[in-house]
């Protein structure tokens, strides 16, 4: 069996197994379902108590998008975490199979669940308030969810290894970065809202791209071509982040087996 | 090439008269020049607490397993079996020394070591709401087999160990505790690795599953490739299945030889029964029974 053939296949049982982890653990999967939901009906309400049909659109496709974002980088940054509770990490960390093929396993999972999960909620939340999308350019937001995911996947590895450095409180530590990533994003109402500093911090969030390139499509119908502004910092991120955060994984995948940190559990 | 056992697999054990037959008949190992595992000079060593203070695990161990042997680890709790598996297992890094699995270097040949080994550990290590065929696919998988084979040769597998086929769909929550230690074990063969790592694999279960697991790593031997590292508590164990046995204290390796050996030693150099129980005492300064009861006061606390 040639190299990438047994890595593709290790990538996929990173697909399968967590497939399967969602299939047994469904009843969990209904409850995520309704918070995601009910959270973007809270917060969209807000532009329909304020009778302003633009901002309504605005917060819905803040919430649903940034949902999307956050389950890509929760799913990988919870890899490690996730693990480590289940008590299988040292069984996968002693596997023949190269860093980079499961977190590009796990990662591809994360981005077919968050597209599925998307979906469905915008769905619901179209049929909640009867939106026109008649103008929607879906295109254009599906090709930014899709390159703003390499970045949320790029980050999403980076921070994976918080588990392995800080035993206890790594996971937590994981939300401090996508707190700071809401705060700075524009994914409830606009940058220019945000001090001058902050500001300059929003346009190296990969958000920032993704929500004003997937509203330009959704609320005026614009295509991709348009928005190369949006779009070639988002694929540059991509391209850099992925690589550091597997460099970064491997790092503290030394550290973890030169300290005795891969060993505990709970 | 050296032969290591004291007596050929085929053909009638040979016992001078007024012998007591050893428990079984030994195998001829052949060291077809490297062994299965080569460990040599190891140390590690963790700092511990908020001072950071140095605790060493593994003081300077060497061992070399010829390939086929049984070779056995007993230490009391805390003496550094698991972390001297974990080291082999890729799980650890070396502070100094050298470990070689069929000649491939731990450190530089990592991925080749990895394909050649698995490890059963005391916990049975699952997703548990997944279920034996779910894990054993993902465990197939990252091994690089094909799952259709994989799950053919699990069901045979678990069935030898005394778990049908019916039992592969449920989630292995409702499982016990023994089938999911068979189940693990039915998952480091699966991947038919020819250096396998049994850390206390029938520590916590109950007579009839420890007899199980025994006579299925009995006759793993006898008609497998594979050699096999064990650790464990239970002495009995240790003299039914290993061909040699290391004990370790404070991360040393203190005594090594065949169990007939090493009780023959502490008969005539110390004048002590010759049972592995006298061995574990005699060359560790205290039995199994202290240190499970020191665990349990511990525990207590």
């Amino acid at each position: 069996m040639t190299l990438m053939a047994r890595e593709l296949r290790a990538s996929y049982a990173f697909v399968e197994r967590n497939f399967n982890l969602s299939k047994r653990y469904w009843g969990w999967e209904i409850a995520w379902l309704v918070y995601s939901v009910a959270g973007a009906l809270a917060v969209s309400l807000i532009g329909k108590d304020q009778h302003n049909e633009k901002l309504l659109v605005v917060l819905v496709i803040g919430t649903i998008f940034w949902n999307y974002l956050s389950l890509v980088f929760e799913f990988i940054a919870e890899t490690v975490q996730w693990e480590r509770w289940e008590g299988t990490l040292e069984y996968t960390m002693m596997a023949p199979v190269r860093r980079y093929s499961q977190l590009l396993g796990s990662a591809f999972y994360a981005i077919a669940y968050g597209l599925v999960h998307t979906t469905f909620i915008l769905a619901i939340l179209w049929l909640f308030f009867q939106l026109d999308l008649s103008r929607a350019n879906f295109g254009t937001a599906i090709v930014f969810m899709l390159l703003g995911s390499f970045s949320f996947v790029g980050l999403g590895m980076a921070t994976a290894v918080l588990p392995l450095m800080y035993v206890e409180r790594g996971a937590q530590m994981a939300f401090v970065l996508q707190s700071v990533l809401l705060l700075i994003s524009g994914v409830y109402y606009s940058i220019d809202v945000l001090p001058g500093w902050m500001q300059v911090l929003s346009h190296i969030s990969p958000a920032t791209y993704v929500l004003d390139g997937v509203r330009k499509g959704l609320i005026d119908g614009s295509g991709v071509g348009p928005l190369v502004g949006d779009v070639w910092p988002l694929a540059l991120m991509g391209v850099v982040l992925i690589p550091t955060g597997i460099w970064i994984f491997g790092i503290a995948e030394r550290y973890a087996k030169r300290t005795g940190k891969l060993k505990r559990v709970g | 090439m050296t032969t290591v056992m004291d007596q050929p697999k085929t053909g009638l054990p040979v016992t001078p008269p007024g012998e007591t037959a050893p428990s079984r008949t030994r195998r001829v190992v052949v060291d077809d020049g490297h062994p299965a595992l080569l460990v040599e000079h190891v140390s590690k060593r963790f700092m511990v607490g908020r001072k950071r203070k140095p605790v060493v695990a593994i003081n300077d161990v060497t061992m070399r397993i010829p390939r086929g042997e049984i070779y056995g680890v007993l230490g009391a709790n805390g003496s550094g079996k698991s972390t001297l598996i974990r080291l082999v297992s890729t799980l650890l890094t070396l502070d100094s020394g050298r470990v070689e699995v069929f000649g491939h270097d731990i450190a530089r040949e990592e991925m080749a070591v990895k394909r050649l080994i698995n490890r059963v550990s005391v916990d049975a290590a699952f997703f548990k709401k997944l279920s034996p065929h779910e894990n054993l696919t993902y465990a197939a998988r990252l091994y690089g087999m094909d799952a259709r084979q994989a799950k053919r040769e699990a069901i045979r597998i678990l069935a030898r160990l005394g778990i049908g086929d019916k039992r592969l769909g449920r989630p292995l929550e409702q499982m016990s505790r023994g089938m999911q230690q068979k189940v693990a074990i039915a998952r480091a063969l699966l991947t038919a690795p020819t250096l396998l790592l049994m850390d206390e694999p029938t520590t916590g279960l109950d007579p009839r599953s420890k007899l199980d697991v025994q006579t299925f790593i009995e006759e793993l031997r006898d008609t497998h490739d594979a050699t096999i590292v064990l650790t464990t508590h239970d002495l009995d164990e240790a003299d039914r299945l290993c061909d040699r046995i290391a004990i370790i204290n404070d991360g040393r390796i203190v005594a090594e030889g065949t169990p007939e050996a090493l009780k023959a030693r502490v008969a005539e150099e110390y004048g002590q029964s010759p049972t592995l129980e006298s061995v574990f005492m005699t060359f560790t300064g205290r039995s199994l029974d202290d240190d499970l009861n020191e665990d349990k006061e511990n525990e207590d606390e």
